[in-house]
């Protein structure tokens, strides 16, 4: 059915129900988590305390805000330089990938295609494993041959920042491949007629027509790198992550405090979002 | 091929080879490796299938198997269910401004983290929660109702976790499908049911599948959502690989667990490409 087809008012009254329930469902969990962080009780839940905004700024106990407790700042601050390298490292491969399958053809690059796509359907906890595993035989090996013992190579930053930069360095391929394969080619052929050099062009005209991708790609990279729970849980070492960090006190049982940093990360990722779209739309 | 362009190949094939090879084939030829040592003493290791057997005969460890793939089956069904209407509904029968609110509206709950979510349901389901306190209000519960830490739970916490990534291919295909050649299934006498099997589904396919691998993969894979919302008998196979490697740091039954999880994830979308005629190149790229 669609627009042009007269139909059946009643089913079509249905249908518009149905979309408008679905969306209600897609509110409901985000609604109550942000309305509960006003909640001025210890709890989560009903029943309605009244109004407060001490889970934001409160100092004193037991009604510590968000911005005066110190382990979910340094959560954050750990989140965002994960996600910072994480994404500047994805978006660089990506656009070395993406410039690779779309200008060179050779033997084995089909294949190539294909593996690189394979970290999106392994499972994010055995990339997790995987990686902690060879990470742990590389240490063990370096200790039995020298006595070196390789901290980097237990569970911590470097390797929640490589098990992250695994998968989404997929993602930040695609997204730059889909731009790149709309690149009109004269282009850079006419800067190399006009008398540059394959570099020069390749700065001055293809990597500025794909740099809205590229922004694309690493917000994209970002948000993913901050929301990722499967693999940073099997690589986290002593400085967790924002997603670790509220896990492991959800566990213990929660307090609006969570509701007030789950508010914020809302309204952070929105902004992205939002600064995104504008700037794809200007582009 | 001149020296330049050599070069230029060598150059850009570096950083994927690196990656491929240090972050995704060497690590899983090593947890397989893992799988596969069995410890007989202290630092004596025997290789052998010894890990897999274990499984295969331990029962609590394949209905735990089993119970994971039955119900990621199940919920990536029910997101299907659930996501084709409305992803229909945003593709051909909402026009212009409405239409690009409403795509844009389903995307939103997805930018922020799935643990944000969970913990949004478990608000929602617990029994102080914003449900058992509705339902009491209206008379239709005595007392408090725990709608958390069963299947049912886990069920909608899935299905809600994993909606983006049905509804995002589903619309994107049927989006380019021209209103034309529904208008035509009309005029050639076809009515809503059959011009909804003959034409739709059979030009939405490609989003059908790739929606539910991804959907499927996120299920299976999920830690969160199962020990968040089931509680304590939840029964998830990566609560096992967790408890492995983590808790009972026992790595080489971990790493069969792993594995076995990786075998079943490949073999469901194989067969799932197979029998839809698809391939990964075209549904993922």
């Amino acid at each position: 059915m669609i627009p042009t087809i007269p139909q059946n008012p009643l089913i079509r009254l249905v249908y518009g129900a149905y979309v408008a329930l679905f969306f209600v469902y897609l509110a409901l969990p985000l609604t109550v988590v942000a309305v509960f962080a006003f909640n001025d009780s210890q709890f989560p839940s009903l029943p309605w305390e009244g109004f407060t905004l001490s889970w934001f700024f409160g100092s004193e106990r037991p009604m510590i805000g968000v911005f005066h407790e110190d382990p979910i700042l340094r959560a954050i601050g750990t989140s965002v330089i994960i996600g910072l390298a994480v994404s500047a490292l994805s978006v660089a491969v990506g656009t070395t990938n993406a410039f690779l399958f779309n200008r060179y053809q050779f033997r084995g690059r089909g294949f190539l295609y294909v593996l690189m796509l394979l970290p999106l359907v392994i499972p994010g906890i055995v990339l997790g494993i995987s990686i902690l595993v060879f990470s742990s035989s590389l240490a063990n090996a370096a200790w039995d041959a020298a006595e070196i013992d390789i901290q980097a190579l237990r569970p911590g930053l470097l390797l929640v920042i490589l098990g992250q930069f695994s998968f989404v360095t997929t993602i930040a391929t695609l997204v730059i491949a889909a731009r790149l394969q709309k690149f009109d080619r004269t282009l850079e052929e006419a800067a190399l007629n006009l008398g540059a050099s394959h570099l020069t062009a390749v700065r001055t005209i293809t990597l500025p027509y794909l740099a809205p991708a590229m922004i694309g790609a690493f917000v994209v990279s970002f948000l993913m790198s901050f929301e990722n729970f499967n693999t940073t849980l099997m690589l986290v070492g002593s400085d967790s992550p924002l997603t670790i960090a509220m896990f492991d006190r959800l566990k213990l049982g929660s307090t609006p405090l969570l509701n007030a940093v789950s508010l914020l990360l809302m309204l952070g990722s929105s902004l992205l979002a939002l600064v995104m779209i504008a700037f794809q739309r200007k582009s | 091929m001149r020296a330049g362009q050599k070069l230029g190949l060598i150059l850009l094939l570096t950083p994927l080879l690196l990656w491929l090879s240090l972050l995704i084939i060497i690590p899983h030829i090593d947890l397989f490796l893992l799988s596969l040592r069995e410890r007989v003493g202290v630092r004596q290791y025997e290789t052998g299938l010894a890990n897999y057997t274990t499984i295969l005969t331990e029962p609590l460890y394949m209905v735990t198997f089993a119970r994971t793939a039955m119900m990621s089956i199940l919920a990536t069904v029910l997101t299907l269910l659930i996501a084709f209407p409305v992803s229909y509904y945003i593709a051909k029968m909402a026009r212009g401004r409405a239409r690009s609110v409403l795509f844009l509206m389903c995307l939103v709950p997805f930018w922020v983290s799935e643990l944000v979510r969970t913990f949004g349901w478990m608000i929602l389901l617990r029994e102080s929660g914003v449900i058992s306190g509705l339902l009491q209000w209206a008379g239709l519960a005595a007392g408090p109702v725990e709608m958390l830490y069963n299947d049912a739970a886990i069920m909608v916490g899935l299905v809600y976790t994993s909606m983006l990534f049905m509804v995002v291919p589903l619309v994107t295909t049927l989006d380019s499908l021209d209103d034309a050649v529904i208008e035509a299934g009309y005029d050639l006498g076809g009515s809503g049911p059959s011009i909804l099997r003959e034409i739709v589904i059979p030009h939405a396919m490609p989003g059908i599948v790739s929606g539910s691998i991804v959907v499927f993969m996120l299920s299976l894979g999920n830690y969160l959502t199962p020990t968040m919302l089931g509680g304590k008998d939840s029964l998830w196979f990566t609560q096992m690989i967790y408890s492995q490697f983590i808790v009972r740091f026992n790595w080489e039954l971990g790493a069969a667990f792993g594995f076995m999880l990786l075998i079943l994830s490949s073999l469901i979308v194989w067969a799932v490409l197979r029998l839809t005629g698809q391939t990964l190149e075209k549904t993922m790229g």
